[in-house]
Parts: C-alpha cells; sequence; structure tokens
C-alpha cells in the first residue's frame, strides 16, 4: 500500500508483538463485555429498549433541522450563548475567542471525543492557553502525548507499571510506585488543585434535549462537575447529532449508556445543565465536522445514531486483539472505522478492512446502528472510489476471472490446486502469510468434484 | 424434493471428506441429492474484500447451476450468507430471489427443512463448537450472547443426538476465531492471535475435537492446530453426522 | 450564508425522510421492594443505605460514621437544629469556598430503585458544586420518594423549573488504571443515603418544585 503513515494491519502486528500484554487488554475488554451482558440480562426490556432507543435517533436524524432550531431557541431562552461550528477549525477558533474576550489562558476539560476529534488541546496550547484534561485516563494520556485508545477507557492500553513511570516521570511520584489507588488518590490531590484554579471549563455533551434546551453530561469521576461549578466560563461542545427530542427519552437512553458501556446501571454522575449559575457564563458550540455530510449518505447515516458507549469496541475481537491506537482515529473500534472514512477516505481506507465481519458489535450496539454492514458497504466504496491498494486489485480481478469460469477454473484447480496460490494461501515460502504462523491445508488427491465424476450417480452427468 | 448441493469452491479443492459427509449424510435421510459438475464459487472472496461488482459471471453461474432444484444446500454457513444476502441476477432477478430463498446451510436443512430427530450417529470423543459467526449471527443457527433472548442452538440439537459424543462448554461460547476471508492475510498478526485464543479456550476445556459449520474457520484453526501440535483435531460438523465409527 | 445557515441547509438537505418517534409510555418498572431493591443496588455500586425514622436517627449516624471535627454542611435546617456542629450552606459565597467541607448532608427530590441514583436539583444542593467538591456526600431521601425506573423519575421531574440538576449514583469512581475501581476520583470518597421511613418525612420545601 502506498502509504506514508503505518495502516491498522501494521500497527496492530506492533501491537500484538507484546502477547502479555494483548492477553491483559484481551482479558481486560472482555471483562467489561460480560458485565455488559450482566447488566442487559438483568432487563427484561433490554431488546425493547435498544429498539426505542433506535427509533429515537431514527426520528431526530429524520427531524435534525428543526430540532437543532428548537434546541438553540430554547437554549438561548434558559441564558446559554449557542455557537455554531462547521468543522474543527471553527470549533477552536471559536472556544479560543472565548477565552481571549475573558482574557483566560487556562482550560480545564473533562472527556470530550469532539475535542480530540478538532486537536483543540493543540490548538489552544499553540496559542499559549495551558490545557489539562481531567478525565484521570484522559489525563495520563495526555501526560504521555498519546491520543486515547479508546472512548470510555482512554488507557486501556496501558499497564499500570507504565502509568506509574508517566506519574514518576511529570508529577514527581516515587519510582516503582504503581498501585492504582496510590496513584488515583495522588491524581486527586493534584487535579483538585487545578480545578480550584482554573476560570474556564470545558466538557463534552452526551445528550442535548431539543424540548428543553438543557444537556447532559454523564461522567463516572465527577470531573465534568467539579471543573465547571468552580468555572466562571463554562464552555461545551457537542456534535449536531447529540440532539434528542424530549426529555422523557433520556429515561431510554441512561438506562442504555451505561450498561451498554461498562455493566454499571447508570454513570456515578448525569449532569442536566440547562442555565448558567449565578456569575457565570455558558457557551454551547455546535459543531457539524462532517456531520452534515454522512447524513447525506444513506447507508452511512445510521452511524450518527452512536451515543459513544464503546461496547463495540469491548466486544470486537480485532479490537481487543489490536488496541486501540492502531485505528489512528480518535474514534477506535468499529464505530470508529466507519465513520472515519467519511472524514478522510484516502487516510483510512484500511479501517472497514479492519474486521472479521463478525457482527458482534451490531448486537451489543445500544442504539442499533449496522455497524458491521457498514463495513461492508464501505469496502464496495472504498474500492470504487479507487482507494484500494493496485496489488489488491489486480489479485482480487484475477480471482474474479478464473472463478466465472468453471474450465478454467477446474484447470487451474487441476494443476496445482489453484486456489492453494489464490484465496488467499500462497505456497509455503516467506512471502505465505498464511504459512507464517499455521500450517497449510493437506492437499488431497482428488477434488470433490473428481471424486463425484467417478462415484456419482450417472444420470445426474447427463443432465448437465 | 430435489435437491443441489453447492460444494463451495475451497471445500471442493481441500476437504472433499467434507463434501462426501455431506453428500451421505443427505442421502442416508433419503434425500434425492445431484451435485451439479460446474460450479466454482459463491463470489464471496471478492465482495467481502469490496469488490462485490466483480461478482456477476459467479452469481450467473450459480444461478445456471442451481436454478432447477427446490432446494440448494452446502456445509459451509458463510458461503450461504453471502448467497442470500447478496445473490443477484440482472437477467432474471425473480430466480435470483427464489434461489436466495432455498439456499440453506447444512445444519439449518436439517432442523428446519428435515426436522431431524433421530441420526444413526457415533463419536465418542469430546468435542468443542466453534461458532461461525456466519452461521451465529448470519443465519441464526443458535441464540447470539449479546442479546437478552432464550437460547437455543441447532448444531448442539443435532449433534446431542450423536451417540458417545460429548460436548465441552466455551469460556467464550461465540468469540470469532480471526479467519474473515482475506483478513486472514490482510491481517495476519491479528487473524493468528484471534485465532490462537480461540484454540486455547478448547484446549483449556478439554476438547479433542473442534467441530464447525464453517471449513473456512476450521480450515484457520486448523492450521494454528497442526502448527502448535495440540493434537486436537478440526472436523466439519457433517463429518461428525455422519460417522458411524 | 453564514455557518448556522450552512449547517442547517445541508441537514435539511441530507436528512432522510420523517421517522415516527415510538411510543415509550410502557416502559415502567415496578413498585414492589422498592426500599430493598434501592438498598441492593446502592449497595453494590460501593454506597452505604441506612432506613431510618427521624433525622434525630441521621444526626447520630453521621457522629458514629464521619469525622466531626470536620467540616459538615447541610441544607436542611431541621438537621441543623439537631445539631449545632452541623452548619446550614450558604448561597451567596463563592463556590470554592468549600473546599475543605468533610461532608454534605443534602436531601433528594428522588431516588431510583433500579440504579440507586439520586436526583437532586441545585436548589437541593444549596450550591452546584456541594455534592462535587466535598470528601463525602450523604443524601436523605424520604421512602415514598423512591421511584422504581429512569422512566417513572423523568415523569415526576417533568420539565422542573432548576438551572442544574443531576442524578448521582455513588462514589465517585475511576477504573482507568488497569480496570482496577478506585472510589473517590475526583468527587466523594464516599456516598451515604438515609431512606426515611414515612412518619417523620421532612418538611422543608425547595422553590420550583
Amino acid at each position: 500500500m502506498e502509504k506514508t503513515i503505518k495502516d491498522h494491519s501494521a500497527l496492530a502486528e506492533e501491537f500484538i508483538r507484546d502477547e502479555e500484554r494483548v492477553n491483559w487488554h484481551d482479558g481486560a475488554l472482555w471483562w467489561i463485555r460480560q458485565k455488559r451482558d450482566m447488566a442487559a440480562k438483568n432487563i427484561p426490556e433490554w431488546e425493547a429498549l435498544r429498539e426505542a432507543a433506535s427509533q429515537i435517533k431514527n426520528n431526530v436524524l429524520s427531524n435534525l433541522h428543526d430540532y437543532l432550531l428548537e434546541f438553540e431557541a430554547n437554549a438561548t431562552k434558559n441564558g446559554i450563548t449557542v455557537h455554531w461550528a462547521a468543522d474543527a477549525q471553527e470549533h477552536n477558533a471559536i472556544v479560543y475567542s472565548i477565552l481571549k474576550e475573558k482574557g483566560l489562558n487556562q482550560l480545564v476539560k473533562s472527556k470530550s471525543m469532539l475535542t480530540e476529534e478538532c486537536h483543540l488541546n493543540e490548538y489552544l496550547i499553540e496559542r499559549g492557553v495551558d490545557v489539562i484534561n481531567s478525565d484521570l485516563g484522559e489525563y495520563i494520556q495526555q501526560l504521555d502525548n498519546e491520543p486515547p485508545s479508546h472512548i470510555v477507557l482512554p488507557c486501556i492500553h496501558k499497564r499500570k507499571e507504565e502509568i506509574g513511570d508517566i506519574f514518576h516521570e511529570h508529577l514527581g511520584t516515587e519510582k516503582g510506585v504503581s498501585d492504582p489507588t496510590t496513584l488515583t488518590r495522588f491524581a486527586r490531590r493534584h487535579l483538585r488543585n487545578v480545578f480550584v484554579t482554573r476560570r474556564a471549563a470545558l466538557t463534552g455533551v452526551n445528550f442535548a434535549v431539543a424540548e428543553t434546551g438543557e444537556y447532559v453530561v454523564c461522567t463516572n469521576e465527577g470531573n465534568a462537575d467539579m471543573g465547571a461549578h468552580l468555572s466562571e466560563v463554562q464552555i461545551s461542545s457537542m456534535g449536531i447529532e447529540k440532539i434528542i427530542p424530549k426529555k422523557k427519552h433520556l429515561g431510554v437512553f441512561l438506562r442504555l449508556l451505561a450498561r451498554s458501556a461498562t455493566g454499571q446501571p447508570i454513570t456515578i454522575y448525569s449532569s442536566h445543565f440547562k442555565k448558567p449559575r449565578k456569575g457565570q457564563e455558558m457557551h454551547l458550540v455546535l459543531v457539524d465536522f462532517g456531520r452534515s455530510r454522512q447524513l447525506g449518505r444513506p447507508d452511512f447515516r445510521s452511524s450518527l445514531k452512536c451515543i459513544r458507549c464503546g461496547a463495540c469496541m469491548n466486544t470486537c475481537p480485532v479490537y481487543r486483539k489490536s488496541g486501540g491506537l492502531s485505528y489512528h482515529n480518535t474514534i477506535s473500534g468499529p464505530i470508529g472505522a466507519i465513520l472515519a472514512p467519511n472524514l478522510d477516505m484516502r487516510k483510512h481506507a484500511d479501517l472497514p478492512f479492519a474486521s472479521t465481519l463478525c457482527g458482534s458489535c451490531s448486537n451489543v450496539c445500544p442504539v442499533k446502528i449496522n455497524i458491521h454492514e457498514q463495513l461492508y458497504q464501505w469496502r464496495q466504496v472504498i474500492v470504487q472510489e479507487g482507494y484500494a491498494a493496485n496489488t489488491k486489485v489486480l489479485g482480487i480481478k484475477a480471482m474474479a476471472w478464473t472463478l466465472s469460469s468453471p474450465a478454467s477454473y477446474a484447470r487451474i484447480g487441476r494443476a496445482g490446486r489453484w486456489v492453494l496460490n489464490n484465496i488467499p494461501f500462497a505456497v509455503n515460502n516467506k512471502f505465505n502469510l498464511w504459512y507464517k504462523q499455521r500450517e497449510m491445508p493437506g492437499g488431497p488427491k482428488e477434488s470433490f468434484g473428481e471424486w463425484y465424476a467417478k462415484n456419482g450417480p450417472k444420470e445426474d452427468e447427463k443432465q448437465e | 424434493m430435489t435437491v443441489g448441493l453447492f460444494i463451495p469452491c475451497y471445500v471442493n479443492q481441500f476437504y472433499p471428506q467434507a463434501a462426501i459427509a455431506t453428500l451421505q449424510l443427505l442421502q442416508k435421510l433419503d434425500v434425492d441429492v445431484a451435485y451439479p459438475p460446474k460450479q466454482t464459487c459463491c463470489g464471496q472472496p471478492m465482495a467481502n474484500s469490496g469488490f462485490e461488482h466483480l461478482t456477476k459471471e459467479c452469481n450467473d453461474l450459480f444461478v445456471t447451476n442451481f436454478a432447477r432444484f427446490d432446494y440448494i444446500v452446502a456445509p459451509s454457513a458463510s458461503c450461504v450468507l453471502h448467497v442470500k444476502e447478496h445473490l443477484h441476477s440482472a437477467d432474471d432477478p425473480a430466480q435470483a430471489e427464489s434461489i436466495r430463498s432455498k439456499t440453506y446451510e447444512l445444519v439449518e436443512f436439517l432442523t428446519d427443512v428435515l426436522n431431524v430427530e433421530d441420526l444413526k450417529a457415533r463419536f465418542p470423543h469430546k468435542v468443542g463448537i466453534h461458532q461461525s459467526c456466519h452461521g451465529l449471527r448470519g443465519l441464526h443457527l443458535a441464540q447470539m450472547s449479546e442479546l437478552n433472548a432464550p437460547p437455543f442452538s441447532k448444531p448442539v440439537r443435532l449433534l446431542n443426538m450423536v451417540d458417545g459424543l460429548e460436548l465441552v462448554s466455551l469460556d467464550r461460547p461465540d468469540d470469532c476465531c480471526g479467519f474473515g476471508g482475506t483478513f486472514c492475510i490482510a491481517e495476519e498478526a491479528v487473524s493468528v492471535k484471534m485465532g490462537k485464543d480461540r484454540v486455547l479456550d478448547h484446549q483449556r476445556n478439554g476438547a479433542e475435537y473442534i467441530t464447525s459449520v464453517d471449513l473456512s474457520c476450521l480450515m484457520h484453526l486448523e492450521g494454528i492446530l497442526q502448527r502448535n501440535k495440540t493434537g486436537i483435531k478440526a472436523l466439519h460438523i457433517a463429518q461428525i453426522l455422519n460417522s458411524t465409527h | 450564508m453564514n455557518t448556522k445557515e450552512r449547517i442547517l441547509a445541508a441537514v435539511l438537505a441530507n436528512q432522510p425522510p420523517a421517522s415516527p418517534l415510538p411510543n415509550i409510555d410502557s416502559f415502567k418498572g415496578t413498585d414492589q421492594d422498592l426500599i430493598s431493591t434501592y438498598s441492593d443496588v446502592f449497595t453494590t455500586i460501593g454506597g452505604s443505605v441506612f432506613v431510618v425514622k427521624s433525622l434525630a436517627e441521621v444526626e447520630g449516624l453521621i457522629q458514629e460514621t464521619f469525622d466531626c471535627t470536620r467540616r459538615i454542611i447541610t441544607t436542611l435546617p431541621e438537621l441543623r437544629d439537631v445539631s449545632d456542629r452541623i452548619e446550614l450552606y450558604s448561597a451567596e459565597v463563592m463556590p470554592h469556598s468549600f473546599e475543605d467541607i468533610e461532608l454534605a448532608v443534602l436531601e433528594a427530590e428522588l431516588a431510583v430503585a433500579e440504579n440507586g441514583a439520586v436526583w437532586l436539583t441545585e436548589q437541593r444542593m444549596g450550591q452546584r458544586i456541594i455534592p462535587y467538591i466535598c470528601q463525602h456526600l450523604a443524601v436523605v431521601v424520604p421512602a415514598e420518594r423512591i421511584v422504581p425506573t429512569l422512566h417513572e423519575a423523568y415523569e415526576k421531574i417533568g420539565v422542573g423549573d432548576y438551572g442544574f440538576g443531576a442524578f448521582i449514583g455513588g462514589p465517585s469512581k475511576t477504573a482507568d488504571i488497569e480496570q482496577a475501581l478506585v472510589l473517590g476520583a475526583h468527587g466523594p470518597i464516599s456516598m451515604t443515603v438515609f431512606i426515611l421511613e414515612s412518619e417523620a418525612s421532612s418538611t422543608t420545601s425547595y422553590p420550583g418544585e
């Protein structure tokens, strides 16, 4: 593949070299999947809830224009200043201008995948703003200068000893300390000081209610609230697809979100922000950044129903074995692989192929996105648009030609089992990726076709 | 009732014994079964690689081969699912639609069409079932572990009819093996790691055999079983259901 | 066109045909065993539950459980009457001034049996920061205000006259380091719920309810 950056397969291979880590990573995520199963099976109406959530989101997509206007009007009435951003650049500029106007050069952020997508931190840091991610996992990733590898569990790919080393290097904890409670307590004390000194806080948004103009932010740590309630300026960034019509719909989504994400019955904090505190300013940035374009792709628009629970990542065997960073995109895993090509098809052409199409992702999705079918569809689009590697195109064309003709198939099959060379198990040499870690299938003396010609009923041959 | 035997390309070339077992099993159950010899492939390897637009000839050939049968049966869930979801014909769309609806994977044909209650089979071994994803989540041969829904399993129902067979339960009942068609080459490292972990699950739980409704999964797992000299064997479910030893 | 108009035009052009909202009114829990269901769930989450008959009993349990030499804040004037160690909150001070509180004792508007969460509006928090910045959080909830699921909770909340409200379902937690559960990430290290059985329900009234 003519690529300057490494693709998923190359990055995954690097991750897999440390097999002990992969086994741990795989086991940790599988355990979360199991907790999700237990939580789901505790709710008799679980599948009906998923269906309701799916239908509510379908309705949102079909009426998004009006809901956005309704939300903006109500939020404005509540005293929130609403901004609109077409892309990452515009979003970042809006956030920066709000801070600049107040003369603020420090910001504390809770988890927001959107601001990761927009690379807000880099943008602000270049302009002299000190930004701190306050979610513990994101904080660790920021210290280590890496993006999150999982949308819910940002540093799930790291071992505690590595985190201990990062704390030692950046925060001066004692060398060799890796106990999770000790490290968490240290971060708690350190970040408390950040919270009480920051005058501006930024949060993400899980759900925004058109009917009331309020929005909901879910965390387990309480970091969004610590930032927001101590700030003079609260900024929240949301993708335009995060709207839901009515407040009562929160009942459906909040019942599904945490159970799907971690198996918890609800996140510890589900904060409903409606109006600024006395003396506080609240800004909300509505961001498009490719969403309206995805809305126009009939095969892929339902990816916008995603509520960012991460269940598809936890269940995905490819994700569990390859790690989130191998997806080289803010949103990794199966959902990331169907969202990313919309943003940059060339750069992310490999992602829809980083799947066995096993379908487990679609089954755990709380809003019933047909993720594995969209992976298949993206493969077709990527090939048609010319983003498949040339070698692959030639190989597949040769395969299609051979298989299209019984005569050529039979001839080539006999002459050394054509399939052995082509789909996709080549001969036993170093170029054969099948043989690297797997034995070849044994070569039987005759094919079934040949056997049947000798042993099958004679009249059937006449019919043909 | 006439049944057309659809033997996918790689089964024909590498696993004739599974195809023979399928044929014999159907004959034992008094099914009038014939094998149209001029068959190649359902087109799935191209389509899953993003080249569904190159599968027209495969589709047309499939229609020509199988239009005349009441049912089409194959010992491969993956190929059957591909036919059911993607077989089209520009010349004869009605025919293609009819073929899609009458194509069955072997196990579902035995349980849903033939309603098999009893098999004269014996296989005195400990067997683990590897759930093929296409069989499980595509054809719903068994309940999927992700859903809050009542359990059932068509392969288990049939294997329970086999004398002497002991099913082992696995830690992860339906995790993917990592074959995934061209994925097994394009993502070699992930594919093999997934396969190794499926093998370990069977090993931990004392399986002597791994069986499945898909030989593509089994070919991948067998390659790993043999390379790592585990002593565990991979065998298609048709060969167990047809076994008398 | 400005950005807003451009986004809205693109959305309008690309959104699919109308798809109806589902009826979600059939989602309901059962009213049976609400206290025990709530207690089981909340305990599993890592919280503590006491079923009490009076605020005096609450006060006694607080004395036993928490370090009463440190600062304790409440929004419940009745509790203030029971013990003068407990300080009534002020709405007028800077939120930062609550940084040193050991324990906050608040009263919830609702509690949800299926997930252990309590619903607090900012009126009931005193100030928004209080339930987050305290080292330990205690919440009093009259037993009759426990509802089965979030559906009943949102039905009771309605549109709600508040600037801020939250479900709080346990002590602040993280498992970001190797999935090892640690209570007390940024918010409270512990959360205690006092379920107040009917005879002595609180009479405090809150604006907007």
